[in-house]
This record gives C-alpha cells, structure tokens and sequence, in this order.
C-alpha cells in the first residue's frame, strides 16, 4: 500500500504539472479565436503558482529516499520559479508573432516540462530519478531551440544541442554505471557509504564523467562548445532560459552530487581538476567575448565564464559557498534576463542585435539603454548593483574553504573580473558615447516586456542592497549544514 | 501621534527627492516647487508632532524614573559583520534627535519656501534646473533627517557622507561658473578628507566595542556601545571609568585606543562643522544659491559635527583628553572666525565667518560640560554646557538662517554681495531691514532674542569651568555684537543708496521670500523661551537652571559695548573706519584676507603634497600601474585572438574536444593521485 502523503513532499512539482495540465487544456480545447490570450493566461497561471510556491513547505524524504525536499531546494526551486516567470513575460509578444503563433502552446508545453525536469534534477537523491530529470530537462530544449522554422541557424542551434546532449548523457551514463560497479547501489546515500576512503582511478574516472555530462549543461570548458551557436541560432526566449534556468539548476545539482555522492571519498586532487575547469572556463569565456559582435553570441560567452564564478560556489563545499552559489543564480537571473530583455525588444522591433547597431541607442531609447547599463553594471560587478554583492560573496565563500590555492583562485578570478568588464563596458560605450548614421529609431515596447524589465531593473538595484535576502537563503542552507561534513 | 511616524519624516523627503527627480523634470518648474513646499510642510507637521509627542506625550516608555529615554522606533538589521557587529538603518528618537528634527524640518520649509522667489528671475520666472534643485534640497533634507535619527554610528556615517554630497551638489548648482565648481570641490575634498579620520575612528571604536549601536529602550542589545557607557548613565563615574580603561587598555603611543578613536571623530565632525584648520571650506561654499547657504552652510549641515559629538557625549565625558582638544580648537576657531568677520566686505562671507564662530560656540560649550569635577560631585551646573551647546544650536538655526535669507533678498535686488554696493538700504527694504536687525540683536545676545539665552548658558557653563575660558568666550560674545552690527549698519544705514536706475530700484521682495523672513524673525523672538533645560540634557533628566545674573549682566554689557562701537564707526559714513584701518593695516589685512590660511593650503597642496608625493605616485601609476594593466590587455587581446580557432562551428570538433578534454581531465587526475 502507498503512502500517498508522500506526495505533499512535492508540491512545487506537482503545481507545476498542473500548470502544465491547464496549458495544454487551453491549448487542445479552447476555441481558435481565444488561443492569442494564451501567453496572458499561462502568464497570470505561472505567477499565481509562483506566489503559491512561497508558502513554506514540509521537508523530508519521499519515495523510499529517492527525493528529497528541504529549505535550500525549496528557495533554488522559488529562485527558478521567478526566473521562468520573467521569461514568460518577456516572451509574450513573440509567441504571438506571425509564424511563431500556431506553435506557441508547444513553446510552453515543453519549457514547463524542461522546468519539471530540473525540479527533479534539484531534489533526486538516485540517480535513476536524476537521470530522467537530466533528459526531461535537455532534450525538450532541442525542439525549442528549433522553434523558429525559417531560420536555418535555428535548426543548426537544436541540431548541435541534440547532438551533444545525447553525447554527453552516454558520457554521464557511463561514469554512472562505474559509480554502480563500485558501490553496487544507485542511492546517494548508499553511494557515499560505499565509496568512503575509495582512491581507486575508476572513481577518478566516474567523476571525470559525471563533471563533463554536468559540465554539457553547465556549459563549463572544455565542454561548452556547444553554448556559442545555440545562443546564437536558438530564439531570444529559449536562450535566455537556457541561459539563466538551466544553468542555476545544473549548478545546484552539481553541488548536491559532489558532496552527497562523491563527498565520502573527497581528495584533494579532485580540487585540481576542478580548479583547471574554473579556470579554464572563465577565461577562455572571458577571451572569446572580447571578440564577439553579435550580442546573443558576446552573452553566450559571457555567460560562460559566469558560469565558472558560479562553480566557485560549488567547489568551496561548505554552507557560505552554497548559499552564495544560490544566491549568485538569483542575481544573475535578473541581470541576464535584463540583458536578454533588451536584446529581444530590439531583435522583435528591428531584427537587429550586433553591438554596432547599438551605437547611440541612448539618444532613442533611452530607458532600454539605462536597463541594458544597469545589467552591464551588475554582470561586470560594480557596485551597489546586485552583481557586485554576488560576486563578492561568491569569493568570500571561496576564501573560507582556507587553502593557498583557493587564494591563488580567486585572484585569478578577480583578474578576470577586470577583463569582463572591459567587453560589458563595450556595450554601455556603444549605447552612449557612439555615434551612428541609423540609429535603432525609437519605439515602444509591449507592456509585458516592460514589466520583465522593470522587474528585472528593481531586482538589480535591490537585491544587492536588501541584506535580509542573502541572510534568508544563508538560514536556508544553514539547515542542512551537516551534509558537508563529509568533507575534512 | 505615534512616535513611528518618525520613519515617514525621514522617507518622505526621500520620496520627494526621487519624485522630483524622476517625475518632476516632466512637469512645469513652478509646480514641482510647489509640490516641494507641500510636502515639505507636511513633513514639518509630522516632525511637530513627533517632537511635542516624544516631550510632552505620555506612554510609549519614553519617560522612566523622570528620565527622559531615548526610543528605537525601528532598527532593521542592513550587513552583519559578526553577530553583534551589525550595521543597522534605524530610527531614533531622542532629545537632540526630536529637536533636530523640528530644527531640519523648520529651517527646510522656510528655505523650500523662500526659493520659490529666490530661484526666479525679477518677472517670476523660474531658473533653468528649477527641479533639479528642489531634487537636490529634498535629497539633502533626506541625509541629514537620517544622519540625525540615525541608532547606530556606521548609520551615522553613510548619511554624513550623503549630507557631503548633496552640499557638493548644491553648491555647484550653478555648475556653469567656475567659482561654484572649485568651491562644491574645495568643499567635498576638505570634508571628505576629515570624512576618513571619522572612519578611521569608527573602525577603531567598532573593532574594540564589538558593536556600532547606540542603543535605546526598545533597543534591546547593544546599548551605547557596549559595555563602556552602560554604567555611565547610572552617573557612577568610577565604573565607568575602569570600563573605558579597561576597554581601552590597549594603548597607542600613549593614549588609549578610545582617546584615538574619539579625536579621529572628532576630526570627522570638524571637518563639517569647519572648526580650525579645516574651515576652508565653507566661505567658499557660499557660491552656492544663498537659500542653501542658510540651510546648509549656515543652519543644519555644520552642525553635524558638533551633533556627532554630542551623540556621542556619553563616551566623550569619559575621556577628559579628547575633550581638551575639542575645547582647545572650539575656543580658538570662535575668536579666530570672529576676527576675520571683522573685516570682510562680502556679506556672506562675513556671515560664514559669523557661523564658524557661532559653531565654535557649540563645540566649546560641549567641551566644558564635560568638567570631570563637575561630573563626580555632581552639583548645579552638571552637564549644564551640553544643554547649552544644543540650546544655540537651536536658537542659532534660526536667527543664522533668517540672517542669511534676508542677505539672500538683498542680494536679490542689488546683484551683488559687496557691501559698498549695498549702504542705506533700509529705505528701499524696511521689512528686510527690520528682519535682518532682530536677527543680528539674536546673534549679539541681547534679552529677550534667542541668542541671549543660548549663548548666556554657554558663558555661565565657560565660567564653570574657568575663569580664563569665561573671559576668552565673553570677549568672543562682545567681537560677535561688533561685526553683526558692522554688517548691518554696512548693508542698511552707512550712507544714502545711490540709485542708478528708478525702474529697478531695489525693493522688499515678493511674499514666497519675505514671508520665510517673518516667520523665522518671529521664531528669533521667542525661541529664547523654550524650557531647553527640561527637555534636551545629555542624561535625560531635567536641569535646575537659574539665569546669573552675574554672567548675563557682563555679556549684555559687553554686547551693548559692541554694538555701541559698531555704531559710532559704521553708521554714518565717517573716516574713523578707514583711519583704524590704516593705523592697524597689517593686522587689518591678514584679517581681510583670512590670516592668509588658503595661501597657507595652497602652499602646502601644491608645493609640498604635489611635488614630494602626487609626482612620485602619478609616475608610479602611468608607468607600473598603467604598464601592467596595459600588459595585460594586449596579453589578453593576442591570446583571444590566438584561440580564436578552437570555435570551429564544426559539430565532429566539438564532440572530439569534448570526449578529449573528458578524457585528459580523468588522466590528469589519475597522475595526480598516483603520483
């Protein structure tokens, strides 16, 4: 007999599905002529259940330890929660653009579907589940990503995402199957148990393989290779989900596999390898974007060596590098999206979106530009905006992990950090002190971007400042702080 | 009413300043102002009516035991250091906060109030940044609101810093003339510079008190700073003392950490309040619109630093050392200012020396109060120069404030500041005539105006402590009397108003600026009365005061002495001025130019600080600095060029790069482990 109060365990996931439910009853049997009030509905859906997912949840184990529910899930899952609400609102008027519309109750089908999956990739606890959150997460993508049927870099976007999905899931698959083979068990828990002390080079191997199938969604060097043309070639919409979404719950699954998995046998040449990643992907980010004049593409590499910052989080393995890690995701949701706000406005009014066509962008539309500055501001970390805070808690809780080499990290990270803001300054130079024959004219944009943007401007200006958010996911994490005892 | 509406006295100038920044450069400039003046005049009553409340209310825990208790309206938690280091953005309400409120809110109104005619052309017309200008005199409102509410010194600072700024941006309003925009300079880098002292003074006090919090009743944990003073307000001196040395057992070249701490404030609170040497600053600020000179330069920002240092008298008391250099400098700074206001031609220069000296007074008479003898036999005239120093703070604001208004019409209508272009003015402008004449009666100290009752406070409290300090702050009084009336007789009387012009002949000015003269006129005549001795003392116990005769006879006699001088000189035109000119020529001319101070400074920045320190460094950065920065970004561009490759766009490549780079992460971790 089940015990079906297992279930009030999940009610982010089981409100989603009926989200979901409702969309697609909108979308199969509602009439023709209301079917452009969708967007709206799944909208006003969406941020109901958003605001309902506030309410304070039970935490514990569901289904015989495979998932698991507690306060540091619950806030990633409200963080992701807020972050697709943005997306929404920002995608509302290319769903119902010429072309796009007949399809747009897929476009949300699917991204609702891509969030359940990574709803799971945060609290499985067996890698069975884990595993069919990966996909459920990845491979709707591909379809999105092609969504924009007459563009042949759309289809080239979903056709490199496929491709390398399926890749790196065989490649996560097989380091799970040697975890197997060591352990005999697919649990985290009966994993961590058997693996304690283990310094055997198939583990080394194992976890070689699981970073790089993470690593694919994370888009972490020498794995991210993918990222470039698929931000490029994919709709504004989807890269920005892929961007800000996917990326927050990869991280936070990563954290959880390394310490709940892999903890027990931690040594400290693992660090080295990590560190190589960190390094390797901030820079080599930081080095392609300089070049970039596509702005979709300059954010794609931007938002790799963001991810390398986000991992600095993760490796510090204790509670301050996870709450900062969390909330690193939460501020960097609200600048790239604002980014990615303004890109999309732009891209739907003139189809325009390299940096020179942003020359002078001030003088015609001057609230786009001050949006587009404020989240230059805040990814390059200048202060008081919210990147900075992020930023700087990220590399305190580096710094609290204690060893030399952590230092040696974080100064290269913050050298780094100078780069970025050499090509984030590029766009605000274009914007206000260029020039330029055919400036983009001025518009006005849907009322629903702008209420994305601004959203997203408040969250940049005031999540820095209002302390009591850091503290409130600090206290979260802090619950489960003896997971990283683990680690020596 | 509820003292939390405290929160909204402070939140709305905020408000405003966004709302007019934002919202209001849209609308038409007349109106934005008119909003300014609306909600500016709700502020005051709200502000009214939480200092009458927090006074004379009862309830709401404010009076214990017949002390008065200072309440914590709200105090969320902003950055935590550590647990108890936690910087904090509160509301406080306490004597000196509850009448800086009434002193901001009043003086703000007046001066919104005033602008409205002042910042408009003789047609009505408003200036061009007619907005921004009220943004910026909301924006300033707002600082110095939370400076003064402020429950914790960290708070303390920001807004310090936010008052420093919005005074640089007021004072460079006209931003176009070069003179405001060395002068809004001058004046950040000056305050700024003590700015750091005052940091350096808050590191130190917070690293050994482990707190920044004040404290209050409803404050809980930290009460002011932790564990020193929380015996002092059981006035037993002896523990006190052992828990300031023992808390400032570590010593720094002979003096305690705590005395350290206390002058690094004070510097800070110098720096604002333009105490001897760093009172550069604020003639020159006066090229600023005149009605921000009256709210900032004359009656609110100043007093930031002698407000600083009775916030935190507590822990001054304690340390006797501090407390003689701030006496010494206080006393030094009221004659020093006083002489140069002697002889300035520019009335509102000769009114910022006014104000210096006046300032000086406050500092002083906090500086008495704290008498170790007078505080352990505890006997009549305890903390009797605390009191007083907040008395002329209060009366000062006013009478400074309607002093520099009225110079503000004045200059209105004549264009200009030189006093020989003014003379026998009072024809032309009887109400500013008479309003300017009760101020300067306030300001010299003669019964019944404000001043006298303020001022005479602060001599009995000078006598207190010595007969020699009593003497020195008298003569002060008389120097004051003196030049106030030079001024006067200069602007109004002296000789007949030649008028070039009878179509622009100068006149009273329209109601919006006369009608703020009348009012703080009228305020100058009675504030005197106010039972400052009941309501604002450092304990929050009431203080016996009994007016001596002794002191207030001398000072009256010693202002009437002044006045009687000023008005055989000045008067009527004579030679007499000029022949003591000539007789003390030296000392006339270092007087005139300010006993060659900004020389001095100048000196100093530009021939010692530029050439032994800027030099070196400049070359250190363009080289060294400049050098490994530009290294590095050719270093990068190259390197982002050279892999520029690695992007094939080929889909085999990157699954090739991605199985390898798998790969070689397994391996090299391997050799790493096997090694």
């Amino acid at each position: 007999m089940m015990d079906y109060s297992q279930f009030l365990l999940m009610p982010q996931e089981i409100g989603l599905l009926l989200v979901f439910l409702l969309v697609f009853i909108y979308d199969t049997f509602m009439p023709e002529r209301t079917q452009r009030h969708m967007p709206i509905f799944t909208v006003i859906m969406f941020a109901l259940y958003t605001i309902y997912c506030f309410c304070p949840v039970a935490v514990g184990e569901a289904f015989g330890g495979m998932f698991e529910t507690n306060a540091p899930t619950w806030v990633m899952k409200n963080i992701l929660n807020v972050g697709v609400l943005l997306v929404l609102l920002q995608a509302v008027k290319w769903t119902n653009s010429d072309f796009v519309s007949v399809r747009r109750g897929e476009f949300y089908e699917l991204l609702l579907l891509t969030l359940l999956g990574m709803f799971f990739m945060i609290s499985a606890r067996h890698f069975l589940l884990f595993v069919i959150g990966l996909e459920t997460a990845s491979l709707p993508i591909a379809a999105l990503a092609a969504f924009e049927k007459r563009h042949y870099e759309s289809h080239e976007a979903a056709a490199k995402y496929i491709f390398t999905a399926i890749f790196s899931s065989a490649i996560f698959l097989l380091g799970i199957s040697f975890v197997y083979g060591m352990s005999g068990s697919l649990y985290f828990k009966d994993i961590a148990t058997a693996l304690i002390g283990n310094k055997s080079a198939l583990l080394i191997a194992a976890l070689a393989f699981v970073i790089a199938g993470v690593g694919f969604k994370l888009s972490l060097v020498p794995f991210h290779q993918w990222t470039a043309d698929v931000y490029q070639g994919a709709p504004t919409a989807v890269t920005s989900y892929l961007s800000v979404i996917s990326k927050g719950a990869a991280a936070f699954s990563f954290l959880v596999i390394l310490v709940q998995v892999f903890g027990s046998a931690y040594s400290q040449a693992w660090e080295w390898m990590l560190y190589a990643i960190i390094i390797l992907t901030i820079t080599i980010g930081n080095l392609f974007a300089i070049r970039q004049r596509n702005l979709k593409r300059f954010l794609a590499f931007s938002s790799i060596s963001q991810a390398g910052y986000i991992m600095l989080g993760v490796i510090a393995v204790n509670v301050m590098g996870m709450s900062s890690m969390i909330y690193y995701v939460l501020v960097y949701i609200f600048s790239n999206l604002a980014a990615f706000g303004v890109i999309a406005a732009i891209e739907r009014h003139t189809g325009r979106v390299t940096m020179d066509d942003y020359n002078g962008l001030f003088k015609t539309n001057p609230w786009l530009a001050f949006t587009m500055m404020l989240a230059m501001f805040s990814l390059g970390g200048i202060p008081p905006f919210a990147g900075f805070f992020s930023k700087f808690f990220i590399f305190v809780g580096a710094c609290h992990q204690g060893s030399v080499a952590i230092y040696a990290l974080v100064l290269i990270a913050l050298v780094n950090t100078i780069i970025s803001l050499y090509y984030y300054l590029l766009v605000v130079k274009a914007m206000f002190l260029r020039q330029d024959d055919c400036v983009i004219p001025a518009f006005k944009s849907h009322w629903t971007e702008r209420t994305g943007l601004i959203l997203c401007v408040l969250g940049i200006i005031f999540i820095g400042l209002l302390s009591c958010i850091y503290a409130y996911i600090n206290g979260a994490v802090d619950a489960i702080s003896s997971m990283f005892a683990v680690i020596q | 009413m509820p003292l939390s509406l405290a929160i909204v006295v402070v939140a709305l100038p905020l408000f405003m300043f966004l709302f007019l920044g934002l919202v209001g450069v849209k609308m038409g400039r007349k109106i934005t102002g008119v909003i300014g003046v609306l909600a500016m005049l709700v502020d005051t009553v709200l502000a009214y009516g939480v200092a009458l409340t927090y006074f004379y209310g009862s309830g709401q825990g404010q009076m214990l035991d017949g002390v008065r208790q200072a309440v914590v309206v709200a105090n969320p938690a902003w950055l935590s250091f550590t647990d108890t280091l936690v910087v904090r953005m509160g509301v406080l309400v306490d004597p000196i906060a509850a009448m800086m409120l009434v002193v901001i809110t009043t003086v703000s109104l007046m001066v919104h109030l005033y602008s409205l005619g002042y910042m408009s052309d003789h047609d009505g017309n408003a200036e061009k940044g007619f907005q921004r200008y009220y943004a910026f005199l909301a924006l300033f409102t707002f600082s110095m609101l939370g400076l003064v509410v402020a429950t914790n010194i960290f708070q303390i600072f920001i807004f310090f810093e936010m008052v420093g700024l919005s005074s640089y941006l007021l004072i460079g309003f006209y931003y176009s003339t070069p003179a405001a925009n060395h002068a809004n300079k001058k004046a950040f880098i000056v305050t700024r510079l003590a700015d750091l002292f005052f940091l350096l003074g808050i590191m130190i006090l917070s690293y050994y008190t482990g707190t920044f919090d004040f404290g209050g009743v409803n404050g809980g944990d930290g009460l002011v700073f932790n564990p020193i003073v929380n015996d002092v307000a059981s006035t037993n001196m002896q523990v006190a003392q052992s828990a300031v040395a023992s808390t400032g057992a570590t010593t720094f070249m002979g003096c305690s950490v705590i005395a350290w701490a206390l002058t690094f404030i004070f510097i800070g609170g110098a720096g604002k309040s333009a105490m001897y040497p760093l009172h550069i600053w604020l003639p020159d600020a006066m090229e600023g619109p005149t009605p921000v000179s009256a709210l900032i330069h004359a009656a609110t920002m100043v007093v930031a630093g002698v407000f600083l240092v009775a916030r935190l008298f507590p822990l001054y008391v304690l340390v006797q050392g501090a407390m003689n250099i701030i006496l010494v400098v206080g006393a030094f700074t009221a004659f020093y200012a006083a002489a140069i206001a002697c002889t300035q031609s520019d009335i509102k220069r000769a009114l910022a020396f006014s104000t210096i000296s006046q300032i000086a007074f406050m500092m002083t008479s906090l500086a008495v109060s704290s008498n170790q003898n007078a505080l352990i036999e505890i006997h009549e005239g305890y903390g009797l120069g605390y009191m007083a120093s907040m008395f002329h703070l209060f009366t000062h604001a006013m009478f400074k404030a309607l002093l520099f208004l009225c110079a503000g019409a004045i200059i209105h209508a004549v264009h200009s500041n030189e006093n020989d272009k003014m003379h026998g003015l009072h024809k032309f402008m009887p109400i500013t005539s008479i309003c300017f004449f009760i101020g300067c009666l306030a300001i010299a100290g003669i019964p019944p105006f404000a001043g006298f009752w303020s001022k005479d406070e602060i001599l009995v409290a000078a006598y207190q402590r010595g007969l020699g300090w009593g003497i020195w702050m008298s003569m002060v009084a008389g120097m004051t009397a003196f030049y106030m009336f030079r001024i006067y007789y200069l602007i109004f009387w002296w000789k007949k108003h030649e008028v070039h012009d009878t179509h622009h002949a100068p006149k009273d000015q329209p109601w919006t600026m006369t009608l703020p003269l009348i009012i703080l006129a009228a305020i100058s005549c009675v504030a005197g009365f106010v039972p400052f001795h009941n309501l604002v003392t450092w304990d929050g116990k009431a203080l016996h005061t009994a007016l001596d005769m002794k002191v207030a006879g001398t000072s009256v006699l010693i202002a009437l002495v002044g006045i009687a001088l000023a008005t055989v000189m000045y008067f009527k035109e004579n030679p007499l001025p000029e022949r003591m000119a000539n007789a003390m020529r030296g000392l006339w001319t270092a007087s005139y130019k300010r006993f060659y101070m900004d020389e001095l400074y100048q000196f100093i920045t530009h021939k010692v600080i530029f050439q032994a320190i800027c030099v070196p460094i400049a070359w250190f950065d363009r080289h060294i600095i400049d050098g490994f920065m530009n290294l590095l970004a050719d270093a990068t561009n190259s390197l982002s060029f050279g892999i520029r490759r690695m992007q094939s766009g080929s889909i085999q490549a990157y699954v090739y790069v991605y199985l390898l780079g798998a790969l070689l992460l397994g391996a090299i971790t391997m050799i790493c482990v096997l090694l």
